[in-house]
């Protein structure tokens, strides 16, 4: 059994292929500057359609999380984390936090962004701790 | 602007048997909750010119409204299901109220009903609970239901100092009044330690801070304040109603503790007149315990963040400050789904003709009813009274 495949879409599709080589890839506003995830076809701030792809640092911040003890399907081995991440250029999304015992984690903690395998053709991005910035701060 | 203030009530109120009824389809216990409604309201079908419904995920229809006027054999002149449930319940009587002063329908039974436990097939189930989410950015993580609200318990645990013996208090105070509610899926009081020693689901939600997975169906009828007087049951008054409507996916949330149920609680309040303090009862919607304790944070009856502090202290059980979830909610009454609020309307409709037996709120004279679906996403309010103003 497969895990849930990410739904394609122009945009999405080149989100993936980002993620193929390794990048976290957003969407910045060439008129305001600011950043953007998901991607649409326009900057949700200022309705500029001039939106560029830029690979993002892959650095965040745990803004909230969870432990799953019953998994949404047997594709998924629980306990696994769901959580959500703040990025350093503003946008959260969703996410895995991976490698570590669900017990060292806590909101605030910084991450780094890493990729796992989804299906032969897609990976998605995944976090780990980022043990480094954490013990500095 | 005019307002709805007092000018639509409700004539007639009725749930069907809820929990575990294998006997009756999901279109069935809708067509039940409209006969028991009529009956309770003393009219016959014909005076019926509106009918709204939700959809049913174990018998999805595409024009379900119109499928169940066919099955009673009506010709309404509005007539629309909504899609989803949750938030959209109240959103639904805001609608209905608003046609009947502008003249669209003269009487309007709003019903819902769904066979959650009995009729959904395992992949019906399956699809049920992977559909929510986003389906490119939030699905392929394997978010379960009960996971998008840890999230918002969680972060508020780490912005306030939140503990899981406050959201245990919900789920108990809930079960108190169950209790007193012989129609109740479950009615075995329960503490503190039942909750935090059940299965842990996601972090830190309990297997007792979830809500049932129930059949049941409820249907309310409304019409105008002066056709009201006509019919034999006292009117309840729909004195205030609002809307808040914020992100859909939690990822897209502006803030994970606070919601747009502040905006909603606002607009009701604004209409009615009235204030957090003037409530007798309100019922919350309680998918999971920690919604309670954010809708109490943002529709004024705590400030932010103390919404602890208010279950434990205060009190929503039912002798508490703030009796929350008369009937039991969706944690120990039912919750056959998208129709899960409708069982909080009949019973505040009950509430305020002072019929509520052994668990009615003495001399109850306005109560606050608060709606949301998606994850904290969609937001109603609704404030009823006795009285007309
Ligand atoms: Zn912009």
């Amino acid at each position: 059994m497969e895990r849930i495949q990410p739904s394609s879409g122009a945009l999405a599709d080149a989100y993936i292929a980002g993620c193929r080589v390794g990048e976290l890839r957003l969407q910045c506003c060439s008129r305001c500057g600011l950043h953007q995830f998901y991607p649409r076809i326009m900057c949700a701030h200022c309705f500029s359609e001039e939106l560029e792809w830029v690979a993002a640092t892959g650095r965040g911040e745990i803004i909230s999380f969870t432990v799953v003890r019953r998994p949404i399907s047997r594709a998924y081995d629980a306990p696994y984390v769901v959580a959500l991440i703040k990025l350093q250029e503003g946008p959260t999304l969703m996410s895995h936090i991976v490698d570590c015992a669900p017990e060292t984690i806590a909101v605030g903690l910084p991450v780094q962004v890493a990729f796992a395998s989804w299906s032969e053709s897609v990976a998605l991005p995944v976090f780990t701790l980022d043990r480094q910035r954490g013990s500095s701060s | 602007m005019s307002s709805l203030r007092g000018k639509v009530a409700i004539v007639g109120a009725a749930d069907t048997r809820v929990g575990v009824v294998p006997d009756r389809t999901a279109t069935e216990l809708c067509v039940e909750s409209i006969l028991l409604a009529l009956a309770d309201a003393g009219i016959g079908k014909d005076e019926v010119d509106g009918l709204v419904t939700c959809n049913s995920m174990a018998q999805p229809m595409l024009y379900h409204a119109e499928a169940i006027a066919e099955y009673l054999a009506i010709t309404p002149r509005y007539c629309f299901a909504a899609g989803a449930g949750g938030g959209t319940t109240f959103s639904v009587l805001h609608h209905a109220a608003s046609a009947i002063v502008t003249g669209m329908a003269e009487v309007v039974v709003i019903a819902m009903a769904d066979s959650l436990r009995s009729g959904l097939s395992r992949d019906q189930a399956m699809l049920m609970q992977s559909s929510t989410g986003h389906p490119q950015y939030e699905q392929p993580y394997g978010p379960t239901v009960p996971a998008y609200y840890a999230l918002i318990a969680q972060a508020h645990m780490a912005r306030y100092g939140t503990r899981p013996e406050h959201f245990a208090e919900i789920a108990v105070a809930c079960r108190a009044h169950a209790a007193r509610n012989p129609a109740a899926q479950m009615r075995e009081p329960i503490t503190v330690d039942d909750v935090l020693n059940s299965r842990m689901i996601a972090d830190p939600l309990h297997l007792l801070d979830c809500s049932l997975v129930s059949d049941g169906g409820a249907a309310i009828i409304l019409t105008s304040a002066e056709r009201a007087r006509d019919f034999r049951q006292p009117p309840v008054y729909v004195l205030g109603v609002g809307e808040g409507h914020g992100h859909e996916h939690i990822s897209q949330a502006q803030d994970l503790t606070a919601s747009a149920a502040r905006e909603s609680g606002q607009r009701a309040y604004a209409m009615a007149g009235l204030r957090p303090v003037d409530m007798d009862f309100a019922q919350l919607y309680d998918c999971f315990t920690p919604t309670v304790l954010v809708e109490l944070e943002d529709l004024g009856f705590c400030a932010k963040g103390e919404g602890g502090a208010f279950v434990c202290e205060a009190g929503i059980g039912p002798a508490g400050q703030l009796p929350v979830n008369t009937h039991g909610g969706l944690l120990s009454h039912c919750h056959p789904g998208n129709p899960g609020s409708m069982f909080a309307l009949t019973e505040s409709v009950w509430q305020l003709r002072h019929t509520a037996g052994e668990r009615q709120i003495g001399n109850a004279r306005y109560g606050l009813l608060h709606a949301q679906g998606g994850i904290m996403s969609s937001h109603s309010t609704l404030i009823l009274g006795r009285e007309e103003g």
